[in-house]
């Protein structure tokens, strides 16, 4: 804001003093309470599992604590468990992401042509959203268990299993009983983001197309596509992160066994920390997590540098 | 012509059929084995419907359980996690949205990358430091860790519904002599009374349904949350699935609550905030 002399002649109306400090200062008031408290809960501890993770922390051991250097990552290197779970996130995220995308593209379409009842339709389809993880896992691992769940039974009727047993627990199937789970839980949240987009595109376009003879298909490819690319890439690439990450339906459902087939690196980093109370090592986990996921972004955001600048 | 035309309508609604029958039968079947006496669960097998229906596990889980305190913790700790985020993400929302100022980039960019780092990292950190100041095993302790982990998400929303409310109303105010804080609390707050409403209920359900940090910071059966309760019943009393299915369809009482009144107008938010970039 500049005080100028006003052109009308008169003085310039300088406010007062403390006026002007309470009107700078506004801004940061108003998202002070906000920073402060990401900084602490969120910025403090991050700064200090980084320190963990070359210091030897055990909850129970009241002689730990000593800063001990590449100790955890040497142990990291050598750590079997490790790896697995690193091959495990790329199989659940991988199989997650595309068959979340792939079904909520195709309700998103579905549910973007106007029809009787579909406010009704919608309502429900996007239901699974509203349902808090830990029970949407509960919910599967009962619906697989032979006990009191009808899918062993199904999948042994139609010739799929030689008799209706649990798939989570067999070490070659289990990783499909939370994927199955996550893909329930999360079609809508892909199917709202493209909905939304898709509701967004000019409807002119479409009529235009028609009248110059282009079919569905067509159409599709020509216009929705290229319409929908952005938010495509971007939610994909921020659920790859976000799915790397969210281990609560496999701590539910298989906690990680049997025999560490469905261990995934988030849910072992939790093992490390909540059972065998292992901060260090746990912290030391995550720092390489959090150095993964650091170039994931990185090489998405240079692909698109590179994917923009060829065209 | 019109036969494919025909054939096409009846391919998708038998598309959006079956959409529905795949997200509504895990939870049919929750509600189906909650209702099953236990001497009809294992004779009558996979059955879609008892042949008796009975509500006797919700009232063993309501009365002779741990379940009611569960269920208690787990609304004061998402309620008061709710209202706290909701009016620090007003005002941060509102400073995102009316201020230019040194120093936002950065904050915009930290709230961000809240939003991309994995929170597992911070379970071994946040309970070290909760430790020594006697906020594990507590609520408060849950409701300051999920208040920071929501503030960010919270912000944005804010934000876009205060982008919504065109400057010249508190500027008229603030030329009648109003303070701006005073503009922004009596009329800019009024007008954004739906996306405080949306922000709370969002806030709510993600409060609700988190599992690990509960699951770390409390040991108890007297502050457990709704998950960790289930949890440790599951893991315990593994035998009586009707029980627990009870209990199950308990939890998804609120959170389908707030999704029933929050649909309507998700599509057409996202839409807004799309429309934006």
């Amino acid at each position: 804001m500049a005080y100028a002399a006003r052109h009308d002649g008169l003085p310039a109306i300088r406010p007062p003093l403390m006026k002007r400090i309470a009107d700078a200062s506004a801004p940061y008031l108003y998202s002070a309470p906000a920073l402060i408290l990401i900084v602490t809960v969120m910025l403090v501890p991050l700064v200090l599992g980084v320190s963990y993770a070359f210091r030897d922390i055990q909850l129970l051991n009241p002689f730990s604590g000593a800063f001990i250097g590449l100790d955890h990552f040497r142990a990291l290197s050598q750590d079997q468990a490790f790896f697995r779970s690193l091959r495990n996130t790329l199989w659940w995220t991988g199989a997650s992401v595309l068959l979340q995308f792939a079904f909520g593209l195709i309700l998103a379409l579905l549910l973007d042509k106007p029809f009787r009842g579909r406010a009704i339709a919608q309502a429900l389809v996007f239901l699974p959203w509203a349902v808090p993880s830990f029970l949407a896992g509960l919910n599967w691992a009962w619906l697989f268990n032979p006990v009191v769940g009808p899918l062993p039974h199904w999948f042994y009727a139609i010739g799929l299993m030689s008799q209706p047993a649990n798939i989570l627990s067999d070490p070659q199937l289990a990783m499909w009983g939370p994927i199955v789970a996550n893909i329930w839980w999360g079609i809508p949240f892909f199917a709202i983001t493209l909905l939304a987009a898709l509701q967004a595109i000019p409807r002119d376009l479409y009529e235009a197309a028609s009248i110059d003879g282009a079919g569905a298909f067509q159409r599709f490819l020509s216009i929705t596509l290229p319409f929908l690319a952005p938010t495509i890439a971007i939610t994909i690439l921020l659920r790859t992160v976000w799915i790397s990450n969210f281990a609560d339906l496999i701590i539910v459902m298989t906690n990680g066994g049997p025999a560490d087939r469905t261990q995934i690196v988030a849910s072992y980093i939790f093992t490390q920390a909540f059972k065998r109370l292992d901060f260090g090592y746990a912290s030391a986990i995550a720092l390489v997590l959090l150095a993964l996921l650091l170039a994931y972004s990185l090489l998405i955001v240079i692909l698109r540098q590179w994917l923009l600048s060829k065209d | 012509m019109r036969a494919k035309a025909a054939f096409l309508t009846v391919a998708h609604r038998l598309a959006i059929l079956a959409y529905i029958a795949f997200a509504l039968f895990p939870l049919f079947w929750l509600l189906k084995v909650a209702v099953t006496p236990n001497d009809l669960l294992y004779s009558e097998g996979i059955r879609l419907w008892p042949s008796r229906a009975s509500l006797e596990h919700f009232d063993f889980v309501l009365r002779h359980s741990a379940f009611p305190v569960f269920f208690r913790n787990s609304l004061i700790v998402s309620g008061s996690t709710a209202i706290v985020v909701t009016i620090l993400a007003s005002l941060s929302g509102y400073a995102l949205s009316r201020f230019r100022f040194r120093g936002k980039y950065w904050l915009v960019t930290l709230m961000l990358l809240t939003q991309m780092f994995p929170l597992v990292m911070l379970v071994a950190p946040i309970f070290k430091i909760l430790s020594p100041l006697g906020l594990t095993n507590s609520l408060t302790g849950l409701v300051i860790v999920y208040t920071a982990f929501n503030v960010p998400f919270a912000t944005f929303l804010m934000q876009s519904f205060f982008d919504g409310i065109p400057k010249d109303l508190e500027e008229a105010a603030m030329i009648d002599g109003a303070t701006q804080f005073v503009a922004f609390r009596q009329i800019i707050l009024p007008l954004t009374l739906p996306g405080i409403a949306a922000t709370l209920g969002f806030v709510f359900t993600a409060a609700w349904s988190e599992l690990l940090f509960s699951l770390m910071l409390i040991s108890g059966n007297e502050q457990a949350t709704f998950p960790v309760g289930l949890l440790s019943f599951v893991s315990k009393f593994s035998v009586d699935f009707g029980q627990m299915m009870a209990a199950g369809v308990l939890a998804l009482i609120p959170a389908c609550l707030f999704f029933l009144l929050i649909q309507r107008y998700l599509v057409q938010g996202l839409t807004a905030g799309a429309v934006k970039g």
